[in-house]
């Protein structure tokens, strides 16, 4: 049964991976490399994995685990959009986003295990 | 050439946050989560980060790359380890087949 | 607290100047007003960390003010240090090296269909007594092959570690087969 339902998950996420890499895709951006076009997509897919925790999760603290992670995916995000678009504020965003994020989840924790936030 | 290898940094960062979100999914309880997703995609975030620098060189966005990779090393695994401590306090159970949890243990002679 | 402020400054203004690349006057004016008002306002938060100043803030004279400059600028304090730093530095491929296992091992029982993982929280020791040590030490814990920091109990010196295939509950046993390779090292960084 297991490796049933192991099997079944390789079909679809090498279905969906072919179909990143041999599939023309709609372009968001002018995109100067077809890579990184690829790339971002493959990223968009990791995102959606993190996006299946949070709502699916059975604890909130999985859907804060996730909520971290997908803070982490972000930076790679605008990592990778610095470079076709050629803009250096990207990064910035990324800065910004991780460090946010970063506090959020030590707020988080604390909150998760029952502390005041005075403390 | 600094392109290529940049971008063979960036792909390899992507197999690895593809893995570690991956992991996200299939592991069956919290702490098995984080253990797995917080390495992966912490290597994968700096692996890309890495290869923005080699492509951007001494710039403003390749140095802040850097530092990025600098700060994303320093402050993933505390957030794992403040999850993971607050997912203990909190009540959430090890998964039914873990060996054993000292940790409990300890909790309870302590209070 | 003279010698804090100082290294907060220099701190932000390293970092002001990092994040902007370029060396002109309005940008290091720029990073000096940041950097006054970053560590006038934040020194207080590492006062009990550092344990540097044993007067009150206010009972600082000139001279003591002096000397505290001339001992961190002065190259006696690098060369002090010296040996640490090279230490630091042979440390950083070591911990890349542990996390690239890592981090292939970790693709690998995600991948594997049967799911080949034992966890459980172990109990192990540590010697390092520092708060900077303490948190290299768990950091590269959770960043190499296998482990990860739940709790750190201070007085006692315990850490606690989710492993994810346990191979030994015993205390001693968990301590050299997991902080051995690193605490060698960061005993030698920190104290």
């Amino acid at each position: 049964m297991r490796h049933l339902r192991w099997f079944l998950g390789l079909i679809g996420i090498l279905a969906t991976l072919s179909a990143i890499i041999f599939l023309p895709l709609p372009s968001l951006l002018e995109w100067q490399s077809v890579f990184l076009k690829r790339a971002f997509f493959t990223l968009m897919l990791s995102g959606l994995f993190c996006l299946w925790r949070i709502v699916m999760g059975p604890t909130p603290a999985d859907r804060a685990a996730a909520l971290d992670i997908f803070g982490i995916l972000i930076l790679g995000f605008s990592a990778i959009l610095g470079i076709p678009t050629g803009r250096d504020w990207y990064i910035d965003i990324g800065i910004a986003w991780a460090l946010q994020s970063f506090i959020s989840i030590l707020a988080l924790g604390k909150y998760l295990e029952g502390r005041r936030f005075d403390e | 050439m600094n392109e290529i290898i940049a971008y063979v940094f960036i792909g390899t960062g992507l197999v690895f946050d593809f893995f570690g979100c991956l992991g996200l999914v299939r592991f069956p309880d919290i702490y098995n989560r984080l253990h797995s997703s917080i390495k992966c995609v912490t290597l994968g975030t700096s692996s890309i980060l890495f290869g923005l620098f080699l492509y951007k060189g001494f710039s403003p966005a390749g140095v802040k790359a850097l530092l990025c990779i600098v700060f994303l090393v320093l402050t993933a695994p505390v957030s794992a380890h403040v999850l993971a401590r607050s997912a203990h306090k909190s009540g959430v159970k090890l998964w039914e087949k873990s060996v054993c949890d000292k940790y409990e243990e300890d909790e309870r002679v302590h209070s | 607290m003279v010698k804090t402020r100082i290294t907060l400054f220099v701190l932000a203004f390293l970092l002001w100047i990092f994040l902007h690349w370029s060396v002109d006057a309005g940008h290091l004016a720029g990073g000096v007003l940041v950097g006054i008002f970053v560590s006038f306002m934040t020194a207080g938060l590492f006062k009990k960390d550092a344990g540097i100043s044993r007067k009150s803030p206010s009972a600082i004279t000139s001279s003591d003010f002096r000397s505290s400059m001339a001992d961190y600028f002065i190259l006696s304090h690098t060369v002090k240090n010296m040996k640490r730093y090279m230490w630091f530095f042979f440390y950083i491929p070591v911990f890349i090296w542990e996390c690239l296992k890592a981090n292939l091992e970790g693709a690998w029982r995600v991948a594997h269909p049967s799911l080949p993982i034992r966890p459980g929280i172990v109990k192990v020791k540590t010697t390092l007594k520092s708060d900077t040590g303490l948190t290299f030490l768990a950091n590269s814990l959770t960043l190499t092959p296998g482990t990860m920091t739940v709790d750190i109990d201070r007085e006692r010196g315990f850490l606690y570690v989710h492993w994810v295939d346990v191979k030994s509950e015993d205390i001693d046993k968990a301590t050299e087969l997991l902080v051995r390779r690193f605490e060698r090292i960061l005993k030698r960084i920190f104290e």
